[in-house]
């Protein structure tokens, strides 16, 4: 168990750089081996607490970031950036992962340039109107976060007229989606701390 | 891949399609969203996590969805699992026990507890119990949790897994399938959903 005295948890959803301490224990870097940084993909990740205890599990690692990399950072074609990580956040402000939705809040605002409207996602929560197209992500996050799962046709068809087409519509889903992944496991294996 | 993509199955999309060509425009994350499903319930190593463990869980997980074509699916993986079948009725009425709207729980004590909302704290009946046996009784309540309500998650929680016998291994393994089926549920719905617009697109297309 981690030493929890140290531990000083945010009370607020912020933009701030916050730390996450493990509630079990993760891998001692000194026992890596190879199979486990093939499940850290970045051999870096091994600094890192939260890489060192699902790297536990090293193929489901390694297979969850890589779903994680491309659905966030193939920016190729589809849904910009800014709106897939704005897409991250509103499930993490909903599902109430303060971890989660720092890291996304702030990617969303390096991406957008409209810190302030990101801002007031975190403090407002997902009801803050942020316009036409951002309200229609936000909704539809909020929709595919809830169980049993709230999305539907109206969903689309309101991303449909806020301008995204159907691929990038299938960023919003996929988006959304992977942040039940990631939120669950940052809320229930450890917490952040300031 | 060895097997059939499952979130294609399950979500109906044909090759082809126009659904098929979008996802392979993410073929990375297709291709590894079908590896974490075949590492979690084909795993190298079920040495902390045993197949019907994960089945089990897979059925109990799902149904508290209410999605009914991926629950099927899950309800014949466990039917398939060695020692699995003789759970599924006392699954199915746990799931009915669990059924709730989430997410729910409780934010740190602060400015956040204005958004508190109370909920189903769920523990598994005590004739099941017998049934299921210790550890996936305890994973029950734990999956529950993360379900419904995964900001109520403590690290008292991750005490009551060691204590019913779960490894620190095994938790994060049975974590990372509670997460990842939260995930594939959402992908597999939200695909179903835009393709049925699509196809009303179609057909709308088509009559005109």
């Amino acid at each position: 168990m981690s030493a929890a005295n140290n531990v000083n948890p945010p009370v607020v959803f912020t933009q701030d750089e916050l730390a996450w301490v493990s509630w079990i224990d993760p891998l001692p870097e000194a026992e890596l081996t190879e199979r486990h940084f093939a499940g850290l993909v970045d051999r870096a990740r091994a600094k890192s607490e939260y890489f060192r205890l699902l790297v536990r599990d090293p193929e489901v690692l390694e297979a969850r970031t890589k779903t994680d990399k491309d659905i966030f950072y193939n920016v190729a074609d589809g849904l910009p950036r800014a709106e897939r990580e704005l897409a991250a956040a509103a499930t993490s402000r909903y599902n109430g992962c303060i971890y989660c939705a720092s890291v996304h809040a702030r990617f969303a605002s390096t991406y957008s340039k409209r810190r302030d409207d990101v801002q007031r996602l975190l403090d407002e929560g997902v009801g803050a109107d942020l316009g036409e197209r951002w309200n229609a992500v936000v909704k539809a996050s909020v929709a595919l976060a809830a169980t049993p799962i709230a999305f539907g046709p109206d969903n689309v068809a309101e991303l449909r007229r806020a301008g995204l087409d159907d691929s990038e519509i299938v960023d919003v889903i996929n988006g959304a989606s992977f942040f039940n992944w990631a939120n669950r496991l940052m809320l229930s294996l450890g917490e952040p701390s300031k | 891949m060895s097997t059939t993509d499952i979130i294609d199955t399950l979500a109906g999309i044909e090759p082809g399609s126009a659904l098929d060509a979008i996802r392979a425009r993410r073929l990375q994350a297709r291709e590894n969203a079908q590896k974490s499903y075949l590492s979690l319930f084909e795993p190298i190593d079920a040495g902390d996590v045993s197949l019907v463990e994960r089945a089990a869980v897979a059925l109990f997980v799902i149904g508290l969805h209410r999605e009914s074509t991926v629950a099927a699916f899950y309800r014949a993986k466990l039917a398939a699992t060695a020692d699995g079948a003789r759970l599924i009725e006392a699954i199915e009425v746990e799931i009915g026990r669990g059924e709730t709207s989430g997410p729910y729980g409780a934010f740190p004590a602060g400015p956040l507890s204005v958004e508190n909302k109370a909920g189903l704290i769920y523990r598994v009946s005590a004739d099941r119990k017998a049934v299921l046996g210790a550890r996936l009784a305890a994973a029950f309540e734990h999956a529950h949790l993360l379900v419904f309500r995964p900001r109520d998650a403590a690290s008292t929680d991750m005490k009551a897994l060691l204590a019913a016998g779960w490894s620190s291994t095994g938790i994060v393994t049975f974590s990372q399938l509670v997460a990842f089926l939260s995930f594939q549920v959402r992908v597999v719905t939200g695909l179903q959903v835009l393709g049925a617009s699509l196809g009303r697109t179609a057909n709308a297309v088509a009559g005109a």
